[in-house]
């Protein structure tokens, strides 16, 4: 079982810049998912005419399933700045595959519950590591993605854009370099803060549920 | 003695780079440095190199001051947590160690422990960063220190020659904001492709570099290097060189006469060397004299 828990309400205005197109992943039975709070908050954002439009549905990790519903959509995609998704890390991260050209924002962030893993696909992975570092990574999980976990950039042992630790494994900040210089966006890269991994999320787990 | 206050006198700043023995015994490795090593304004020490357990570069580090030397303690984050290397670094500030590089390190799969957890707690920036916490008096827990906080001269690493140029410019930069105050590279073969990074570099950053050389033992040695060392490229045309009279390639006349041109060919576009010697400590004197530093 995963949690996933809403970031905190500024982060989540800080990173709307201009319209969002909001995408939920509801339903899910191995994400435990704070529908109401994150019902309010696209509320307010709607209110405030920041949302070009809400796609809601399950198992947005199904890139082949996602990406018939984003084509139907595709108008208020464009009219949109960023693409706010809240899910787990694994969706945002389908969705940023597939949205290539788009700022994807992740809303939540991923932590673990013990017990059963569940079942999800393994085109991307989310390590449930309770800060998700994708909205500076352009959408691709250093955790997962970098043999080390790096979270402040490449480390010196890439070789042909292929990992020190597995040659068959492509860098995974090579990959979050490439994404990010297409995006335009490196400078998220260059100026954010020294990021520190915080290991006691454990604790945060039990807030969350006790707080439902 | 702070490497940054060479650098501010305007010193050309010439290191290189001692491994520690896989043992208790430093005997040898100090007659060696007192031979060969007085005229270097520091040495490294590594940490652990290439994920080969060894005699800790700590202590070390300790051993070489004791006899006069300048020693650059080297700070990988694999094999230990915040907690372990910050209380390394009071623990090196204690000994009037204060010169520090930071690197991230090799994995742990590479060495000869590859059963061993890799901890990469922290990483080269925050640990840079924690050294920049810790002079201010107050460590990573938020808590303050007692009395006098350290200081050091905070370096980093660079590959100046990697494939990955612009990641590898970019985790500069981010080494630079977290604090990096010196930079030594890995090594350099090709002086075109190194003179193109320093460039950038001096015009986006401005900070002092130290250039990485190796003598180049043999074109096998080339060869396995292009292969498979990260951030190496050794053009065709010294790997020729370096085939071309076997007798003076292995006596080391080939590969120090190359080196030292590299050093000449980049000096004008970096503000010391490194030389990593791996075993070649007795070429240094003659590696200096023919660069002529
Ligand atoms: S950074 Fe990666 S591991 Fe952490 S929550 Fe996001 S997707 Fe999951
Ligand atoms: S080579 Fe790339 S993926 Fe591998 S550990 Fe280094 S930064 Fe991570």
């Amino acid at each position: 079982m995963l949690i996933t828990q809403l970031k905190a309400k500024e982060t989540i205005d800080a990173l709307v810049v201009g319209k969002a197109f909001i995408l939920n992943c509801f339903g899910c039975k191995e994400v435990y998912f704070p529908e109401k709070c994150a019902t309010e908050l696209q509320k307010e954002l709607s209110d405030a005419g920041k949302v070009t439009g809400i796609l809601t549905m399950d198992y947005i990790c199904n890139p082949e399933n996602l990406k018939l519903h984003l084509e139907a959509r595709k108008d208020e995609i464009a009219a949109a700045d960023v693409v706010l998704v809240f899910s787990c890390g694994v969706g945002v991260q389908t969705v940023a595959g597939l949205l290539e050209d788009k700022k994807v924002v992740a809303a939540c962030d991923t932590l673990r519950l013990p017990g059963f893993q569940g079942v999800t696909p393994q085109e991307f992975d989310c390590d449930q590591c309770g800060m998700c570092f994708l909205n500076g990574t352009g959408g691709i999980c250093p955790i997962t993605a970098c043999s080390k976990s790096l979270v402040n950039g490449q480390c010196g042992g890439a070789k042909n854009g292929m990992c020190e630790v597995d040659p068959n494994m492509e860098c995974g900040w090579e990959r979050i370099q490439k994404r990010l210089t297409k995006l335009g966006r490196l400078d998220i890269l260059k100026n954010a803060p020294v990021q520190i991994r915080d290991y006691s999320t454990d604790d945060a787990t039990k807030e969350c549920k006790q707080s439902e | 003695m702070k490497v940054t206050d060479l650098f501010k006198e305007g010193k050309f700043v010439v290191s290189a780079e001692v491994g520690p023995p896989k043992g208790i015994h430093i005997e040898e490795m100090i007659e060696s440095a007192k031979k060969y090593l007085t005229k270097i304004d520091a040495i490294n020490v590594t940490d652990n190199q290439s994920s080969v357990m060894r005699l800790g570069s700590l202590a070390v580090c300790k051993a070489l001051k004791d006899e006069g030397f300048n020693p650059i303690f080297q700070m990988t984050c694999r094999d230990r947590n915040r907690i372990a290397l910050e209380s390394d670094l009071l623990s090196a500030a204690m000994f009037g160690i204060d010169n520090v590089l930071a690197l991230t390190g090799d994995y742990t799969k590479l060495g000869d422990h590859p059963g061993a957890k890799p901890v990469f707690d922290l990483d080269s920036v925050s640990l840079l960063y924690t050294m920049g916490q810790l002079e201010q008096g107050i460590d990573l827990g938020g808590q303050p220190l007692e009395g006098e906080a350290p200081t050091f001269a905070k370096g980093a690493v660079v590959s100046p020659c990697s494939d990955s140029l612009d990641a590898q410019l970019v985790k500069m930069e981010r080494k630079i904001k977290a604090g990096a105050q010196f930079f030594q590279t890995q090594a350099v073969f090709d002086s075109e492709r190194y003179i193109k990074f320093a460039e950038i570099a001096k015009k986006e950053f401005d900070v002092p570099i130290q250039l990485g050389i190796i003598i180049p033992k043999n074109a096998g040695m080339c060869n396995f290097m292009n292969n498979n060392v990260a951030g190496i490229s050794i053009p065709a045309s010294i790997i020729d060189e370096l085939k071309a009279d076997k007798e003076r390639t292995k006596a080391g006349i080939t590969g120090t006469e190359i080196a030292a041109r590299i050093i000449r060919e980049c000096k004008d576009y970096c503000q010391g060397a490194h030389i990593m010697t791996l075993g070649w400590e007795d070429k240094i004197p003659s590696l200096m004299e023919q660069a002529g530093l």
